[in-house]
């Protein structure tokens, strides 16, 4: 096992076009790291440049204690998931777990064995004969993590590897990596555009976007504390809301006519700032008359636990989430939050305040 | 379900298809009797008349030892030609499949050969081979060989085996190069990080993938080898030193239009013919089948 550490990496692809702008950070060892951003912000090359499908423009990446900047793939000492699997067409399902092994002179007896438990782990003995044009899509993902632990390598790469799955397969699937990567202890980094993987996946959450890193931390402190407002935007789901307001003092904002309370130890700014105001969807409450600020229906989504009520405050949308059978009946109603539900952010850095 | 065409007139499809059966009748199936008509006839020595003979021109053509040396050749030619075509061919394929600068002006390039005629290609490495007039063979001279494929047979069959081959070389680039991009990269990439080595990684993972297309120009390559060097081997060595290069197909005209043997000749033709249908047959059975994975 071993640590996984990025000193202002970058990427400029020939052309000119920077895909990655100095990124560092540090996956400890035996811990599960997920990069998480939109499609284009980099994460995959970052990926790809760990594996050694990329050359690396600048920076160091460091496995355990060695620089692998110029190591093959081969001498990494890696295993890595791709997104459309990338099983050998041409081999069995076992001669595909067993490939890696062979290359490396592992004894006879000893693949058998570690193919054997691997198959044993995923649930796969039945289709060790069996070629992967022939396996569903969740079996073949079986087969491409099997293909990865028999190596027992440091680390694991996975690159976007549950997106081929439908939504039912996709989730069975997440919670079996999280088990597995627990089982084994072993040094993860996982890519992924999807924000409940992320959220649910990582012990370090790495949120990327343009080629550079926006905030990295423990989930939840990326959720209650985002850095930035794209990460604000991006963590959670339904996405937060983004209110324009004005600063009143230390304590209370104003938005769309109303006020409301800032916790303390918040940012804030000074008396008369503009700021963006978030606040997520399910900390908005709905106050008595004459209490809040007066939000108009648009129109309510049924998700069946709980109701979104799509609506506008001013000019500003607003997404509200309440238990089921509690959205209002009118046209309009008023909302209300704690004071420890607002995140504010400056509009011109974006960065929270 | 079979997908079936209907017509309002039921004479239609007939008259549609008449124009392709005609060609087919005119230039393939009435050729082909002939051949096997006159495969069992005897000409006299001035072409006045013929005989019908049964078998005896193919009983003459099996107890000649020429013909069997001539099928020999054939099969080094063939072989020779296929093997040479088709390892140039991959390599040059697997370096044009890597990321290289002018990639495209590179595979064009590649390509032309292709659109030389054969008597011209054999024209062209007359010119770099010819003991007297080649830039070649003063090299290969100069360097105390005595290149003569005038006199010796090997250096004969070695100058059109590398004539023929060159002009295959692109017909087979250009299938390589598709079997090579039709492999997805992530799969050469999951064999990099699974600990294989290039050189490993090109037999293990792009080869068998590649089989399918290696199979099927394997086919087309001895066909070619076969039927399509004939302008070639008549430019470059007629046959000669001494039928060296001398394939079943130069022997069927050799032996019919220059020997006279009008019978013989067809007796070989319908042979070739059988030979033809054979290949077609295996390149049908597997081919067309396609080995997929």
């Amino acid at each position: 096992m071993a640590s996984v550490t990025l000193s202002a990496v970058s990427k400029i692809y020939h052309g000119g076009v920077e895909a990655v702008r100095g990124v560092s950070f540090e996956v400890p060892d035996g811990s599960f790291c997920v990069l998480v951003g939109p499609s284009g912000c980099g994460k995959s090359t970052l990926l790809r440049m760990i594996a050694g499908l990329e050359t690396i423009t600048g920076g160091t990446v460091r496995i355990g204690e060695r620089v692998v900047n110029d190591i093959e793939p081969a001498d990494r000492d890696i295993a890595m998931v791709f997104q459309n699997y990338a099983l050998y067409p041409h081999m069995s399902v076992y001669d595909n777990m067993a490939y890696g092994l062979r290359n490396r002179g592992t004894p006879k007896a000893e693949i058998e064995a570690r193919v054997a438990e691997a198959a044993r782990i995923l649930a796969i003995e039945p289709f060790l004969d069996r070629r992967p044009r022939q396996l569903s899509g969740g079996q073949r993902q079986r087969v491409a993590m099997g293909r990865a632990i028999v190596r027992k390598p440091q680390v694991f790469l996975f690159d976007e590897p549950l997106s081929n799955l439908d939504a039912k397969l996709r989730v069975q699937m997440r919670v079996e990596i999280k088990r597995l990567q627990r089982s084994l202890g072993v040094t993860s980094v996982y890519v992924t555009h999807d924000q409940v993987e992320a959220m649910t996946l990582s012990d370090v959450l790495v949120v990327m976007n343009a080629g550079q890193v926006e905030q990295i931390g423990r989930p939840i402190d990326l959720y209650r504390k985002p850095a930035t407002r794209f990460v604000a935007g991006f963590l959670g789901s339904p996405a937060m809301n983004f209110l324009p307001g004005t600063v009143v003092d230390a304590r209370t904002v104003s938005i769309g006519g109303g006020t409301l309370r800032v916790a303390p130890g918040t940012g804030t700014a000074g008396p008369g700032t503009t700021v963006e105001v978030g606040i997520r969807p399910e900390d908005l409450r709905i106050a008595a008359p004459g209490e809040g600020l007066r939000v108009a229906v648009e129109f309510i989504e049924e998700l069946g636990a709980t109701q979104l009520v799509h609506g506008r405050l001013g000019d500003a949308p607003l997404t509200i989430q309440v238990a089921t059978g509690e959205a209002p009946s009118g046209d309009a109603f008023e909302i209300a939050a704690s004071p420890e539900a607002l995140h504010l952010f400056d509009p011109a850095t974006t960065a929270r305040l | 379900m079979e997908k079936r065409a209907t017509f309002s007139n039921r004479y239609l499809p007939y008259a549609l298809l008449a124009p392709q059966i005609l060609v087919t009748l005119i230039f393939f199936y009435w050729p082909a009797a002939q051949a096997i008509r006159q495969s069992f006839m005897l000409e006299d020595a001035f072409g006045l008349s013929s005989d019908f003979v049964w078998f005896e021109n193919y009983v003459a053509l099996f107890k000649d030892p020429s013909y069997y040396q001539t099928l020999w050749t054939t099969f080094v030619f063939s072989g020779s030609v296929a093997f040479l075509s088709l390892s140039v061919a991959l390599l040059l394929a697997v370096m044009a499949d890597a990321e290289i600068r002018g990639a495209t002006a590179y595979r064009t390039f590649l390509i032309w050969p292709y659109a030389v005629a054969p008597a011209v290609a054999g024209v062209l490495w007359i010119f770099m081979l010819d003991p007297s007039l080649g830039m070649v063979a003063r090299g290969l001279k100069s360097l105390g060989l005595d290149w003569n494929p005038r006199l010796n047979g090997t250096h004969a069959l070695t100058q059109v085996v590398l004539a023929s081959a060159w002009k295959q070389i692109s017909y087979n680039f250009l299938f390589f190069l598709a079997g090579l991009q039709a492999i997805p990269r992530s799969v050469i990439e999951a064999a990099a990080i699974d600990g294989a080595r290039a050189w490993r990684r090109f037999w293990t993972i792009t080869l068998p993938l590649l089989s399918p297309t290696t199979f099927f120009l394997l086919v087309v390559n001895i066909v070619y080898a076969f039927f399509d060097t004939f302008g070639t081997i008549d430019t470059m060595t007629q046959g000669g030193p001494a039928k060296a290069t001398e394939t079943l197909v130069y022997k069927v005209y050799s032996d019919g239009r220059l020997g006279g043997d009008l019978g013989g000749s067809a007796a070989q033709s319908v042979i070739l013919m059988i030979i033809v249908i054979g290949l077609t047959a295996v390149q049908f059975r597997f081919v067309e089948r396609r080995v997929t994975y």
